[in-house]
This record gives C-alpha cells, sequence and structure tokens, in this order.
C-alpha cells in the first residue's frame, strides 16, 4: 500500500480540493492520501469531499488559521 | 450511489453555460466547475456566445473584466491581485478540469454567427459540438445548473 503526499501549502481555491482530487483518483483502493495546506477553507472541504466521495477519513490535524495536514484512505 | 444508478438520474451533475467571456465570470466557471468535479460529481461547460471566444486559440487569458474594466487597467490589478494571493492561472484550472474527466461542449450556432471555425478552436479541448438540444440533455438531469 502507498502513501501519496500532496502538498498544497500557499495554494489559494480552488486547488487544494481539485490536487486532493486528483491524488485520489491515481492512488489504489486501500493507498493513504496525505494533503498538506494553509488555505482555511479546504481544511474543512477537503473532508466534506472524502465524505461525499465515500472514502475513509483517516486524520485531521493543525491549528486554527494555520497549517493543516489531512490523511484520507482511498 | 454505484456509477450505473448515477448515471441513469444524473442527479450528481452540474451544467454551466458560460455565456460570458469576462476574465471574471471565467474564474467563477471554472471554480465552480472544478469544485464539483473535486467532491466527486460529473460537470459539463457549455461554452456558447462571449464565452466561445475563450476557447479560440490564444483567448482563455483575453477577457476583460465585467465590472471596473477601465480599459484594461482594472483588470491588470485584478491579475496581479489575484497572482499576489496564489489563484490558480486559467490554463491550469482548464487543464485539471479536463485531467478530472470534466465535458465541454462548443456552442454551433455561435460558431456560424461568429464565424469561428472549427481550426480556430482548441479541438483537444472539447468533447462535443452542438446546440441548445445537446445542451437540454445535459442539463435535464443535473442538480446544479448555472448561466454565467
Amino acid at each position: 500500500m502507498a502513501e501519496i503526499k500532496v502538498d498544497c501549502r500557499g495554494q489559494n481555491c480552488p486547488v487544494p480540493l481539485v490536487e486532493t482530487r486528483k491524488a485520489l483518483k491515481m492512488a489504489a483502493p486501500g493507498d493513504v492520501v496525505e494533503v498538506t495546506g494553509n488555505h482555511p477553507a479546504s481544511k474543512k472541504e477537503i473532508p466534506m469531499a472524502v465524505k461525499a466521495l465515500g472514502l475513509e477519513l483517516l486524520e485531521v490535524e493543525g491549528e486554527e488559521g494555520g497549517e493543516w495536514r489531512i490523511r484520507i484512505r482511498r | 450511489m454505484a456509477d450505473q444508478d448515477k448515471e441513469m438520474t444524473g442527479a450528481d451533475k452540474v451544467t454551466i453555460i458560460v455565456h460570458s467571456g469576462d476574465l471574471d465570470k471565467i474564474y467563477s466557471a471554472l471554480i465552480i466547475a472544478n469544485g464539483a468535479l473535486a467532491m466527486g460529481m460529473e460537470a459539463t461547460l457549455f461554452f456558447t456566445f462571449w464565452g466561445l471566444l475563450r476557447l479560440k486559440k490564444g483567448g482563455l487569458e483575453k477577457g476583460p473584466l465585467s465590472k471596473m474594466n477601465m480599459l484594461g487597467l482594472g483588470r491588470l490589478m485584478v491579475l496581479r491581485r489575484m497572482r499576489a494571493a496564489k489563484v490558480a492561472s486559467l490554463e491550469k484550472l482548464l487543464s485539471d478540469f479536463k485531467e478530472l474527466d470534466g465535458k465541454i461542449i462548443a456552442c454551433e450556432m455561435t460558431m456560424e454567427v461568429m464565424g469561428i471555425r472549427k481550426e480556430d478552436l482548441r479541438a483537444d479541448l472539447i468533447d462535443e459540438y452542438g446546440a441548445v438540444g445537446t445542451y437540454v440533455q445535459e442539463a435535464r438531469g443535473s442538480a446544479i445548473n448555472l448561466f454565467i
């Protein structure tokens, strides 16, 4: 099982969401995608997308308004 | 929902008529469409009238601002602000849109009225050429339907 890292630090709407989707599309079932970023809205919108896609949200960490890290299992 | 069911209901789809060729409105259309694809929906853009000019070779970033264009001065200011805020370019948004399997339809009537030939357009991006019937078929089952 592979782990795919996506660095979206400094990127604005809608890039973190789109790059997450692109990585998930590339991933095989069971792979983990880890996204790092600091765009505030994406921290809550990426988990929304994960739910809509029916995938497993493993972890969301990071402080309010700062850098965050989200882990998703495809 | 299984993929097969999705095709039957078509409800999990956004269809956008891109009528305006204004820079800011092309941004809105592409951001919404890419957001929809990222959230697991299907997305179709129907380019018509002034919007279709943006699919001409070299035309994507050429649109004026819908407000406060000020002979292009406002447009330059907004572009500079966007670069500072690290907003993606329209080229990146369009290439992401295609990479996530977004669909583009070019309006044939606009091509006729404005004298645009297929070879003037970026054929690699266009999935289909059609008229109102093609749009209605796309839109009739779409949960989100916008005119921009």
